[in-house]
């Protein structure tokens, strides 16, 4: 007897696992707030700012969702995830989205079971070195020391960069960002290289920020952006249309200020996003007023962009890739119809 | 009266059911197949879940190419490697930052040990200090301490402390000349091995003859001399076969020679200072478990005290010692997994790390992870047992 109530107890640890997973929308509502994997301290992405909120277009992500889904942007409990342990955590259900300037590839969206809801920023993959090392590009590396963080995309851009290059190099790889950074900053190596985006928010940190510079090549594509676990739907769609709302906002010009105003367009374009006209709310399972919600507490992508990392905040970026479609970048949101 | 002596003349045997030999056996047989079912109920749920979730699964991706580089290689490994290869990367250097840590932490170990049961009062208690502070510090933070506090004061390539203008001291790990073999050196390892051949049956010969008439022989010294003596005959012979490939400063970094990267030197010098402070008091445990009347017994016999520390002290008192030891070699091998926090690339950083990341395959990998970390400590294991018995008091 007692070793059926064993072997029923395991059964039932084992597949309360299972039924976790099954459909994170209604888990959500259920719990009351999104679990959201972050990254552990990236300037303009995820961050904790002076009071211990964490800020920056990454969590902004999370926010939104919280938004559209449970009305109420404050809804979010943040995980910081280091590159090695976030896919894991959110296959074991652990987080229900990953917003953690995590780049879209092939076997991540296939082999790890994962879904990507979009890209909230194209980014690309560059080197920083010491201004006294006299290097002016990167083709000039050959025979350098570079510091790497392990689970990386960028671990495999850099080998196979230098490899096209018939260029040697040795890989110092730590499993910390702060680690990488620190080990670089020491002169361990004397190139440090990530996403272009990273590579600003972490020169902040530097014991000399002006005595390094970003070297011109941009080596990869990096798409950054949400993700989900594989064959849950319902909820790739909430995030996808979380993201695309805040996209499609901007291109209207609704902001957050002007938002209430707006209810009253005749823009058919806007009443349909905000909820007035059309059943959109419905369909993807959410309140009518999910992207007014969005909008009203997070802010359209434009807002997030500026806010977090572009040209007025400590980072500096230009929008370049990130600007909407219509202004030459490659945001583009699908129809909200 | 016939029913009272066919009872004594054969008692009634049990049921089946009732006799505790079977009884025995069959809740035995009843738990193990619950054990079993639970794992293969374990594992087809893990298959199914994996499945269901899309998540790749399976060993093929072991032949599948790496793509990445990996700062040490014990062995030829490029970009284009295997991941099988990444694999036996990793863990050659988990061995080796095993071997070297063991082999250190043991000669400091004894030192200490003996030092802290010294008679000089500054000295035992310079052994004291050093145990206390040592075995009470978090490894982790020791391992920072050496890589983040210690190894960043050295000199960047381009000011390196030199010696001999062929060893080369910077950030970036010790550099010194490689040899490079040439025809015929071949001779010289061979000289050696016989060499070692020879020594062992001189040393037999040697034991058999005291034995017999109780004459003593230098068998240390003449070991020496073979050991020096046959290698440098033959590269006398041949000519000094070898050259060597000095490190050169070119471009970033010395190019040429072999390197010592600090990561392993921070890993090594942390496990092996913190594992000698357990060892230390492993060895003080021993020494004063074999008691003084021993030491008396061998000087009444007329022993010198040499000889009674070596033949008579440390025999016993190894008895003692080994097995603790065997757990505090394990324990070595097991923290070296913490290389992954300062990029010292062992199985965990390489292959936990790198390789599961690329792939994703986090069951397959960690198995494979913990299967290898079983199998080194049951190797060690088995080793330091084999070497037990051999030390074991023999009874007559």
């Amino acid at each position: 007897m007692k070793l059926t109530k064993v072997l029923l107890a395991a059964a039932a640890a084992t597949t309360l696992s299972t039924a976790a997973v099954a459909g994170t929308l209604d888990d959500v509502r259920g719990k009351g707030f999104v679990q959201c994997g972050v990254s552990q301290g990236l300037a303009g992405f995820s961050n904790p700012d002076e009071q211990g909120n964490w800020t920056g277009i990454d969590v902004d992500v999370c926010r939104a969702v919280a938004a559209a889904v449970l009305g109420d942007a404050g809804k979010v409990k943040f995980t910081p995830l280091s590159a090695k342990e976030r896919f894991t955590a959110l296959q074991s259900g652990e987080v229900d989205v990953l917003s953690r300037n995590t780049t879209w590839t092939l076997v991540r969206d296939s082999a790890l079971g994962l879904n990507f809801a979009g890209v909230n920023y194209y980014d690309g993959q560059g080197f920083m070195v010491r201004k006294d090392l006299g290097v002016k590009s990167a083709l000039e590396l050959d025979g350098a020391s570079v510091c790497v963080n392990i689970g990386t995309t960028t671990e495999l851009n850099l080998s196979d960069y230098f490899r096209a290059n018939s260029m040697k190099f040795n890989p110092v790889v730590f499993e910390k960002a702060d680690e990488v950074v620190a080990a670089y900053d020491s002169g361990r190596c004397d190139v440090y290289t990530t996403d272009q985006s990273g590579l600003a928010a972490q020169r902040i940190k530097l014991k000399e920020p002006n005595a390094h510079m970003i070297l011109p090549e941009v080596i990869s594509k990096e798409p950054l952006g949400p993700v989900v676990r594989h064959g849950d739907d319902k909820w790739l769609d909430t995030v996808k249309w979380t993201l695309y709302a805040m996209v499609e906002a901007e291109e209207l010009g609704v902001t957050s200020k002007n938002v209430d105003q707006m209810k009253g367009s005749s823009s058919p374009n806007v009443r349909r996003l905000l909820g007035i006209e059309g059943d959109g709310g419905k369909n993807l399972g959410l309140s009518v007023d999910w992207a007014y919600n969005v909008v009203k507490q997070v802010g359209n992508y434009g807002e997030s962009f500026e806010r977090h990392v572009g040209v007025k905040t400590s980072l500096g970026l230009e929008r370049g890739q990130n600007a909407l479609w219509k202004d030459g970048g490659l945001q583009y949101a699908m129809p909200v119809r | 009266m016939a029913v009272e002596t066919k009872i004594a003349v054969a008692p009634a045997k049990p049921p089946v059911w009732n006799d505790p030999r079977y009884r025995a056996l069959f809740f035995q047989v009843l738990v193990l197949g619950g054990v079993i079912l639970l794992g293969a109920y374990l594992v087809g749920n893990t298959m199914a879940n994996l499945e269901r979730q899309g998540i790749a699964s399976g060993f093929g991706f072991l032949e599948t190419t790496a793509g990445f580089s990996i700062s040490q290689t014990l062995v030829e490994y490029s970009e284009e490697s295997s991941y099988g290869r990444a694999f036996l990367v990793g863990l050659l250097n988990t061995m080796l930052v095993s071997a070297i840590g063991i082999f250190f932490a043991t000669i400091l170990g004894f030192i200490i040990g003996v030092a802290r049961l010294s008679r000089n009062w500054l000295i035992s208690n310079l052994a004291a200090v050093y145990i206390e502070i040592l075995r009470n510090i978090p490894l982790l933070l020791q391992i920072f301490f050496w890589y983040f506090a210690v190894l960043r004061n050295v000199p960047s390539p381009k000011n390196s402390h030199s010696l001999f203008d062929s060893f080369f001291l910077n950030i970036r790990g010790l550099y010194s000349p490689a040899p490079v073999f040439e025809a015929g050196f071949w001779l010289i390892p061979a000289a050696l091995v016989a060499g070692i051949v020879g020594i062992v049956v001189l040393a037999r010969w040697a034991h058999a003859r005291q034995e017999r008439t109780g004459e003593q022989f230098p068998v240390f010294w003449t070991s020496l001399g073979i050991l020096i003596g046959l290698p440098l005959l033959a590269a006398v012979v041949t000519g000094f076969p070898l050259s060597w490939n000095y490190p050169e400063l070119k471009g970033f970094n010395f190019v040429g020679g072999m390197v010592v990267i600090p990561e392993l030197v921070a890993l090594a010098l942390a496990l092996s200072t913190y594992t000698a402070s357990f060892i230390a008091e492993i060895v003080r445990a021993g020494i004063t478990a074999v008691s003084h009347g021993q030491t008396e017994a061998a000087y009444s016999l007329g022993l010198r005290p040499g000889p009674t520390l070596r033949l008579v002290v440390i025999p016993q008192a190894l008895r003692v010692i080994i097995p603790p030891l065997t757990s505090q070699y394990l324990n070595l091998m097991k923290n070296s997994s913490l290389a992954a926090a300062i990029a010292y690339p062992d199985i965990v950083l390489v292959f936990a790390g790198t390789v599961l990341m690329q792939t994703g395959q986090a069951v397959e990998i960690i198995s494979i992870t913990m299967a290898v970390y079983l199998t080194l400590s049951l190797l060690i294991s088995a080793f330091m047992n084999w070497y037990n018995k051999k030390m074991a008091l023999v009874e007559r």
